[in-house]
């Protein structure tokens, strides 16, 4: 982000930054810069909170006037208790799934659950007006299909996708089957805002944590070096890896 | 939180392994007072419009983000997924603040909102966007451009 500032104003541009991670701004000169003290995935702060994000984005713009860079201002208004997503806030998902009439396959149990899901994220839809699931162009069932198929065959698993590698196919079918319980997840009564409790509990007690985990270990023992890429590095994120112990 | 002291430390550990470039100092352009500036945002959210090419590892072009697009239009496809996107689930404003633009706009805080803005990827070497960055000085200061606000995810 810094290394944009510095091209924009070499080509004649005014820019200023908002910065995340302050070590990284101070260490690439950044022309302007106002630090926030927010989580990573949250530059303006507050999302829902239209006042407190003016302030930021205003904060930031006031420093235009200044042309005695590089600068970083820092920017002192912390979130509001409650609403500082990666500290978790105690939130349990409160849907129990139905229980599965006999032995079931692995894209039943998926399916099972992402049905007792569907009210939520439905729910989720209407409130806010739009997802951020379409990353794949595929229906959350056709991305269960699939998911559910590669952990238990691998690259031997029918590619939805088939004009893509394997790899961006499966990172696509990852990205939005995480997108989905997320936002059925945060769609619930009881939660706080939060994120952290929806890693935990998506890869601690879901099947879709479960069945991504067992791709992981398919993808992994495959040839595919860019597959291993992504499921080593782009799939379970750190806290979330930490607390698995993987 | 995104003090690196208060993270925990695999995170934070990550996070000062990254490499930075080694930057000069730039100049520092100036321009009118804030109330005349034509202001458009940067993101490297991996952002798009749903249904175009996502973003991929290493990827260093962009894409535009008219400013009547719907939010509902915008999907992320960043590769990382070490930082919080229930925010974003819940208000793309959160690191896309067009519509905060906008009503500064309409308050007279700022001249006016630009009619496109963009968005690139965080996660790429910053050497390698250099040349997508510097194509994109023509088109913002051709629709009169005097301030960029750049956000990261």
């Amino acid at each position: 982000m810094s290394a944009i500032g510095h091209y924009l104003e070499a080509a004649g541009l005014p820019t200023v930054q908002v910065s995340l991670i302050r070590e990284h701004t101070a260490s690439m000169k950044s022309p302007r810069a106002l630090w926030v003290p927010y989580e990573l995935g949250r530059p303006l702060g507050v999302p829902g909170d239209a006042a407190f994000q003016k302030r930021v984005l205003r904060a930031a713009l006031s420093l235009l006037d200044r042309t005695d860079g590089p600068l970083i201002v820092d920017h002192d208004e912390e979130v509001p208790t409650g609403t500082v997503s990666a500290e978790g806030d105690g939130w349990t998902c409160p849907v129990s799934f139905p229980a599965p009439a006999g032995e079931e396959t692995a894209t039943a149990s998926l399916k099972r659950e992402i049905g007792g899901l569907k009210p939520w994220y439905e729910l989720g839809l209407e409130r806010r007006g739009r997802t951020t699931m379409g990353v794949s162009g595929l229906s959350i069932e056709a991305v269960a299909d699939y998911v559910a198929a590669f952990a238990e065959q691998g690259l031997d698993a029918l590619s939805p996708l088939p004009d893509l590698p394997v790899s961006e196919a499966f990172k696509r079918a990852n990205d939005d089957l995480q997108a989905f319980y997320q936002e059925a997840a945060t769609a619930q009564p009881g939660h706080g805002g939060g994120h952290a409790d929806v890693l935990d509990w998506f890869w601690g007690q879901t099947e879709a944590g479960k069945q991504l985990l067992a791709c992981r270990d398919k993808a992994r023992e495959t040839d595919d070096k860019r597959l291993r890429f992504i499921v080593n590095g782009l799939m379970v994120p750190r806290l979330a890896a930490a607390q698995l112990g993987i | 939180m995104a003090r690196l002291s208060d993270m925990p430390p695999a995170l934070a550990e990550h996070l000062l392994k990254l490499p930075c470039a080694d930057m000069r100092e730039t100049p520092c352009i100036s321009g009118p007072p804030l109330s005349e500036r034509r202001v458009a945002i940067i993101s490297t959210a991996g952002l798009g419009r749903r249904g175009e090419e996502n973003f991929s590892a290493g990827a260093n072009d962009y894409r535009v983000l008219p400013a009547d697009l719907p939010p509902g239009e915008i999907v992320m496809s960043h590769i990382s997924v070490n930082y919080d996107r229930t925010g974003f689930q819940d208000d793309v404003n959160i690191c896309f603040p067009l519509d905060r633009l906008k009503e500064m706009a309409a308050d007279g805080e700022i001249g006016s909102v630009a009619d496109f803005h963009y968005s690139f990827m965080g996660a790429t070497d910053p050497a390698e966007m250099k040349a997508a960055v510097d194509s994109l000085a023509g088109p913002l200061q051709a629709e009169g451009v005097n301030a960029v606000v750049l956000i990261p995810v």
